[in-house]
């Protein structure tokens, strides 16, 4: 249910990009479209950037040098775009008052809140929880939580930090099966994860990142049947890139 | 023990002396506390949100202030109020109200103090969370002085604690008059001086009751909050 008239911060555009903090570059030169379509998944081994790229696209931190803009425009408000951290904090609230919480921040009327709330938690697998204070749901109950939460924004474009990263596979499943629904919804999902297993389930399109650079963007098909560079054949192959 | 029977007495039988001091007492205590809180909870939130040149140096005083000696305050809030001082045309010497005003001097750093630190530690949580939700500035305070407001208790209930307990401040600007500005604590340090134990053991017998059950009640209300939201 769209309750706000649609806007969209696609594409997302990121030119020539780098961030620097004191002597150390953590993106350098990064170029880099995101359009409608499946998911993009960010690879690389731990350092490589993944964190901060997706903070920066979601407008978090500041490029030292390049631009990025958003549905064309470089100082767009997070009104239409949403991100889960990869440990999220559950507001002191029960979990339908983090939801009413998003809501509220993203101009929907208090009327229709609880409604919306009770359908976001329902599309999560959280329904019957509501009244549940947050802080006492489980790892993965908590991240579809935050789930719930970022898309009460009802986000054309939602970053996952790697939301899976300390979750069993039950609840790993659970997460993708959300990031599926979503997605065919026409949200665009930017993800990170350390999970190559998880990259080929989800992927449409693949962004390998290692020590801050884009060493490649592909379809994911094209990415793991024919990688172009020695960095994704290596990480493909198990490698360790350090 | 004849001393002891006594205030035992005079507490059962709610002596009507004895009541209105505690009345007395406990309504200066309580409005001290709550403007302390109207002023010291959104100081000390905007001291823990926003950074400013010389915001270490005012935390540090602040924190200082924290233990204001009673009596400094009381000579100061004295002679601000006495006839030729700046606000001795309002004539509130030796009234109740100077008394909450001094109070409110002493308990409102403490409620700063630890506003500032529970709200500061609560934002190192949420900031990237807000940041995400594009949350104003006036957003933020609300939503993490509300969130915090089971820790913010504790807060109040030191503040109740020093405005309860507190006698240097109260006795100088009240002048402890019979019927009019005597509370607990400066009619104990009275009857003490004259030798009438039997009154100042029943005051300090209704004191510590009350602080007792200020706290548990606070502390019960905290609890079931807890339960609730965290």
């Amino acid at each position: 249910m769209n309750v706000r008239a649609p806007a969209s911060d696609l594409p997302l555009m990121l030119r020539d990009v780098a961030i620097v903090a004191g002597e150390v570059t953590i993106l350098d030169n990064i170029a880099l479209t995101f359009g409608v379509g499946p998911p993009t998944i960010l690879i690389g081994p731990n350092g490589a950037g993944k964190t901060t790229l997706l903070r920066a696209a979601m407008g978090l931190i500041a490029a030292t040098r390049g631009r990025i803009s958003w549905g064309g425009r470089e100082s767009a408000p997070p009104d239409r775009r949403a991100i889960l951290f990869q440990r999220p904090v559950m507001l002191r609230r029960s979990a339908a008052g983090n939801v009413r919480y998003a809501l509220a921040r993203a101009g929907v009327p208090h009327a229709a809140r609880a409604k919306r709330a009770s359908e976001l938690l329902a599309d999560v697998g959280l329904q019957g929880l509501e009244r549940r204070p947050a802080r006492r749901l489980s790892g993965g109950e908590q991240q579809r939580l935050a789930l719930a939460r970022a898309l009460a924004r009802d986000p054309s474009l939602l970053f996952l930090d790697e939301p899976t990263a300390s979750l069993d596979p039950a609840a790993t499943k659970a997460i993708e099966d959300i990031v599926r629904a979503v997605s065919a919804r026409g949200v665009k999902v930017v993800m990170s994860t350390h999970d190559l297993g998880q990259a080929k389930r989800l992927a449409g399109e693949i962004v390998l990142l290692h020590r801050g650079r884009l060493i490649e963007q592909a379809p994911a098909s094209e990415f793991f049947a024919r990688p172009r560079s020695e960095e994704a054949r290596r990480f493909i192959a198990g490698e360790l890139l350090v | 023990m004849t001393g002891d029977g006594s205030a035992l007495h005079m507490v059962l039988t709610g002596d009507p002396a004895l009541l209105a001091i505690v009345k007395l007492s406990l309504i200066m205590s309580l409005s001290a506390v709550v403007l302390a809180a109207l002023i010291g909870v959104p100081v000390g939130a905007f001291f823990a949100l926003t950074r400013f040149p010389g915001r270490e140096v005012a935390i540090v005083a602040l924190n200082a202030m924290m233990g204001l000696p009673p009596v400094v305050v009381g000579l100061a809030v004295f002679l601000a109020l006495s006839r030729s001082g700046p606000l001795g045309s309002w004539g509130l010497l030796f009234t109740p109200q100077a008394m909450v005003i001094a109070q409110t001097i002493l308990v409102t750093p403490i409620i700063a103090a630890l506003t500032r630190q529970t709200i500061e530690d609560l934002w190192a949580e949420y900031r990237d969370e807000m940041a995400a939700m594009n949350v104003g500035a006036a957003g933020r305070i609300a939503t993490l002085v509300w969130d915090a407001r089971f820790s913010l208790v504790t807060a109040l209930l030191a503040g109740f604690g020093r405005a309860a307990a507190e006698v240097g401040a109260i006795i100088i600007v009240g002048g402890n008059i019979d019927g009019f500005t005597r509370t607990m604590t400066t009619a104990i340090a009275l009857e003490t001086s004259k030798g009438d134990l039997p009154l100042a053991i029943g005051l300090g017998m209704v004191l510590i009751t009350i602080v007792i059950l200020i706290n548990a009640l606070a502390w019960g209300a905290r609890r079931a909050g807890e339960r609730y939201a965290r």
